[in-house]
């Protein structure tokens, strides 16, 4: 066993890991205060990379003599302020006029915002994929044990971890926290309280759209080129990874991400020892989904929940 | 303080209250009765905007709720211990009190109202840091009080506090809701099925049937007409 190959497949899969899981945090939020899945959610990670690419060329001229780290962290908040709108604006123009239908029409609707949004990014943007530049010098860092880390997946995998903690706190020391998890819980005695439902819904919409932001910003610094399409795959398997950890669940939701990345680089790592082309890295996290939804349809760390009738 | 003037409410097809008028003075307790079905929930849930008036008013204090959105109403001082409970079954004890507390800043009288939601049920600060959804029905119809009773309301509205608890929990839970209007000077509105009770701690009562009011009265004189005894009080 080459414990080298090893540690730097775990370090690739925990940093794309990351990725999964801040977009799978969004899917399960949406999920517990609406009880549907927003498809269009992939879109929006796409949208936070192209935010990222133009913000950073707009503001270029202005960061001269800037430290990287301050440059960096302004087109990322830039990024994901904008994402957050975005968010919000889709709930309400789309979202919001459908709240007492059918949940199946919300998610057909979710589906056409998210065409919506891809080929509207084809047509500003251009289908051919664009280059992402460096936000920050980056080296090749040598970890113990024989395997190495880009600067990039430092900051991803740092940044990461300092949302989540962000994220932590909102949800659960937070008025604002405490009411998104109430509306989850029961959104009519959450009425009752005096909770006004569309802006919790807004909100959540905002936090998740901006992180998303934040993962579409990493992805293109891990793969440095962006297209309109390049939601779509990282958008389903987050999706998946939401349901493995147990759809409704933020600590599942960041688990199911962190699993399936590692999951999906194990595969390709060793495509050759288990028989498995790597070319099939996209299917793993599909056939991860038909496993969950087969054996523990209630997800890794979800509550099965009984409709109420 | 809470006068209801022809009061039409509808699920669709149905019509579920047929224009019914009541008047809730300050300070009392009045209960509405009627079998399962006559339309008490259904007036509970309209005066908390949980559902919309088809027609007629709701007036509160001399201002007319009956087009306000549910969660401006209990900023207006009318608190509801929904049916069933309704608790939030995965937040804490603690939680669930905070969010009946949600449109105040007040973190003193906030702390106040949580000491004196547990001098009324201690077995509440037992359980604190427990989920709510863990606790008895008892504890549960105790909790919704309290975190109704967190929003420092001046009227309070309780559907069916009886329902699906300990025959002997519910005379401790009826016995707090009279300390609630004696003590705390909180005007009620009661719903109930269990009738005899019902009319037992209020001033006056209303009887609807198939949403409409068939008979209202003080509580005294209702519990002695032979038609409610026979109807609601299980005499022959």
């Amino acid at each position: 066993m080459d414990w080298g190959n090893f540690a730097q497949q775990l370090v690739n899969g925990l940093s794309l890991g990351a990725i999964y899981a801040l977009i799978a945090l969004g899917y399960t939020m949406v999920y517990g205060v609406l009880r549907f899945i927003n498809f269009a959610h992939g879109d929006v990670f796409m949208i936070g990379a192209f935010a990222g690419l133009y913000i950073n060329r707009w503001l270029k001229p202005f960061f001269t003599g800037l430290p990287e780290a301050l440059s960096t962290a302004v087109v990322l908040l830039l990024s994901m302020g904008a994402c957050a709108c975005l968010g919000v604006l889709i709930e309400k123009l789309a979202y919001k006029p459908l709240r007492n239908r059918s949940r199946l029409t919300v998610l057909i609707t979710a589906i056409g915002v998210s065409l919506f949004l891809s080929y509207s990014a084809q047509l500003i943007f251009g289908a051919a994929p664009k280059g992402f530049p460096n936000l920050f010098n980056s080296t090749t860092h040598d970890l113990p044990g024989g395997a190495s880390a880009t600067t990039e997946q430092f900051v991803v995998l740092g940044v990461t971890v300092l949302l989540l903690a962000a994220l932590r706190w909102i949800v659960l020391g937070t008025r604002m926290g405490l009411a998104m998890r109430a509306l989850s819980n029961n959104p009519a005695a959450a009425s009752l309280m005096g909770v006004n439902t569309d802006a919790v819904i807004s909100f959540t919409f905002a936090l998740g759209s901006a992180l998303a932001a934040a993962a579409g910003i990493f992805f293109a610094m891990l793969y440095q080129a962006i297209d309109p399409f390049m939601g779509i795959l990282p958008g389903i398997k987050a999706f998946v990874a939401a349901v493995l950890g147990g759809i409704g669940s933020l600590p599942g939701a960041a688990l199911g991400g962190v699993l399936i990345g590692l999951i999906e680089t194990l595969v390709v790592g060793y495509s050759q020892d288990i028989g498995i082309p790597s070319g099939y890295r996209d299917a793993v996290a599909f056939v991860l989904l038909i496993l969950i939804l087969l054996f523990k349809p209630a997800g890794l760390l979800g509550k099965s929940e009984r409709e109420k009738v | 303080m809470l006068e209801i003037r022809d009061l039409v409410v509808g699920y669709g097809e149905i019509t579920a209250l047929h224009g019914i008028s009541l008047d809730i003075p300050r300070g009392r307790i009045v209960t509405l009765i009627g079998a399962n079905g006559a339309g008490k929930s259904s007036t509970l849930r309209a005066i908390s905007g949980l559902v919309k008036a088809r027609s007629g008013s709701i007036v509160f204090e001399g201002e007319n709720v009956t087009r306000l959105p549910a969660h401006k109403i209990v900023g207006r001082g009318l608190a509801q211990s929904p049916e069933g409970r309704m608790v939030f079954s995965n937040l804490t004890v603690l939680e669930n009190l905070r969010m009946g507390a949600h449109l105040r800043r007040d973190k003193a009288g906030i702390s106040a109202d949580l000491d004196h939601v547990f001098a009324l049920f201690p077995r509440l600060k037992e359980r604190l840091q427990q989920a709510a959804g863990t606790l008895s029905g008892g504890e549960q119809q105790m909790l919704a009080i309290g975190r109704a009773l967190m929003s420092r309301p001046k009227c309070l509205l309780l559907d069916e506090p009886s329902l699906g608890i300990a025959p002997l929990l519910v005379r401790s839970i009826f016995d707090r809701i009279v300390q609630i209007n004696q003590e705390l000077g909180l005007t009620i509105l009661l719903v109930e099925q269990n009738a005899n009770l019902a009319l037992k701690i209020s001033h006056s009562g209303y009887v609807l049937e198939t949403g409409r009011v068939i008979l209202e009265g003080e509580a005294a004189i209702l519990r002695n007409d032979p038609g409610v005894r026979a109807a609601y009080l299980g005499e022959a």
